[in-house]
């Protein structure tokens, strides 16, 4: 079962929402299918994500995949262990393998994304 | 009759195994084979400090033999296959007239008259064409056992010790690059010390029906020596470090063996003609256009196939090949520049989607393991 508290993307993304700010990162089941991740590429600080636009790269040691936004809004944060421990994604998907923290620019885009039954049912129909 | 439409690969007799074991199964070279069954770094890792056990039944089997089998397969290759000792074997390349490379091989001695050449699963089928042409008017004939055979390889520094209580073949006096017929767990085999990986290692040929069985073994023997089955994404990796071509990515039907970095491959000096010899020469004598580098990336990013490589603002060529190297922990690249670009110390820029991000050249292998 994924986190009950997070949203996600059909793009396996998933959003955790703290006031204004949301902190995006991707999920166990898209971790475990890009295999070892040895490369993450994030934007820089102050740069405005557009939802489902590409906003960086995670790459394993045979794949290389965009990662895309769940909400539009500003870069607040990257998460610096990323560069020197990639394998958090794997280890750690929802915790300290997070990727970028945004102010969230229109709230109402969240309504759109799925809840955890949704993904569930997702991810489990292959 | 089937619909000839639809689309189909082989599968070996292990990939219901495969999948059972829990891997990843992918269409490879006309293949349905394992990339990997767990992490593609832990079994990289597996193999340079334990051991791997590999399916690899897709590889291609060419038997060659009849009186005039050398002759005729020096006539075809770019290499001299008289000139090798009963049991033994070196790397080969079969080359197109104007001295492209259609596919590199294994050629193994097995008799006076008898060969064994190994191609790319991909290329197996032009191969075997290619060859069955070129032996016309030699008293020799091909014997096309591509689906007869299965080869399973175990690389590492345990492979020794893993394979020795299980064969008669006596693996200590059995030198890299030497082929022994045997048994192995009791079934008829063909041993030989080659490889892929850049360790020390067997490869062992045995009829497709016996497949399975050997499989069960050799997986018990791994196991026991704290190895793992390896699928074909740790294969890359591992060839990758050792600087070892992969058909498709550095070599195709526009490069030669000489801008590959093989030019020792090609025996200019043997005696007769040999498809490709004119136009080989002439790149001997001239020089290649183009060679092929090492790269260490130094920048933040991981070179991929297809890459611009740049020299300043001047493009000076393209990666081939490149991953985050298990173990060295940096990004390592294969790429094609030009021949200025190519000194062991020079720094290039690769493009990695909008960023240039420098890298230097170095010598190959990027791995060489201890003797």
């Amino acid at each position: 079962m994924v986190p009950t508290d997070l949203r996600y993307t059909t793009d396996h993304e998933w959003v955790r929402v703290d006031g204004d700010e949301a902190t995006i990162g991707i999920t166990a089941y898209a971790a475990d299918q890009l295999g070892d991740i040895v490369f993450v590429e994030l934007p820089d600080i102050g740069r405005p994500l557009e939802q489902f636009a590409a906003f960086g790269v995670v790459e394993s040691v045979k794949a290389v995949s965009d990662l895309f936004a769940p909400v539009s809004g500003e870069v607040t944060g990257t998460n610096p262990d990323l560069a020197g421990s990639p394998e958090l994604v794997n280890s750690d998907p929802y915790g300290g393998g997070w990727m970028v923290r945004v102010r969230i620019g229109d709230a109402g885009q969240l309504d759109g994304l799925l809840d955890a039954d949704a993904y569930d049912a997702l991810i489990s129909a292959g | 009759m089937t619909d000839a439409l639809e689309p189909s690969v082989h599968v070996t007799p292990l990939t219901e195994t495969h999948r059972e074991l829990g891997a990843r199964l992918i269409e490879f070279g006309g293949w349905l084979m394992p990339v990997q069954y767990g992490s593609i770094i832990e079994e990289h890792r597996t193999v340079r400090e334990r051991v791997g056990l590999f399916d690899l039944s897709h590889m291609g089997e060419l038997y060659v033999e009849g009186p005039d089998a050398g002759p005729a397969l020096a006539a075809a290759l770019v290499t001299d296959p008289p000139s090798l000792a009963v049991g033994r074997a070196h790397y080969s390349m079969i080359c197109a007239p104007d001295g492209g490379v259609i596919d590199d091989l294994i050629v193994y001695r097995l008799g006076e008259a008898r060969f064994l050449v190994v191609a790319n699963a991909g290329n197996a089928a032009v191969v075997s064409d290619a060859l069955a042409e070129r032996l016309k008017g030699f008293r020799a004939v091909l014997d096309d056992r591509s689906l007869a055979t299965g080869l399973l390889a175990v690389q590492g520094p345990r492979a020794r010790e893993v394979l020795a209580p299980l064969t008669d073949v006596d693996l200590s006096s059995l030198r890299y690059y030497a082929a022994a017929e045997g048994t192995v767990a009791g079934i008829d085999a063909l041993v030989a010390r080659t490889g892929y990986t850049g360790e020390d290692g067997f490869e062992v040929f045995v009829e497709t029906s016996r497949t399975a069985g050997l499989w069960d073994v050799l997986l018990d023997a791994v196991r026991a020596a704290d190895g793992l089955p390896v699928g074909l994404g740790a294969r890359d990796t591992l060839r990758l470090e050792a600087g070892m071509p992969l058909y498709g990515n550095e070599l195709d039907r526009d490069t030669t063996p000489y801008e590959a970095g093989l030019g020792r491959v090609v025996k200019l000096g043997k005696a007769g003609d040999f498809v490709g010899r004119a136009a080989l020469e002439k790149v001997a004598r001239d020089g290649p256009s183009r060679r092929l580098a090492g790269l260490v990336v130094e920048g933040r990013g991981i070179a991929r196939h297809g890459h611009p490589v740049w020299s300043g603002e001047r493009r000076t060529g393209v990666v081939t090949s490149g991953t985050q190297s298990p173990t060295l922990g940096v990004p390592i690249a294969m790429a094609y520049v030009a021949p200025g670009d190519a000194e062991p110390g020079t720094v290039v820029d690769i493009e990695i989607r909008e960023a240039r991000v420098a890298a230097r050249v170095v010598a190959l292998p990027f791995y060489r393991r201890n003797p």
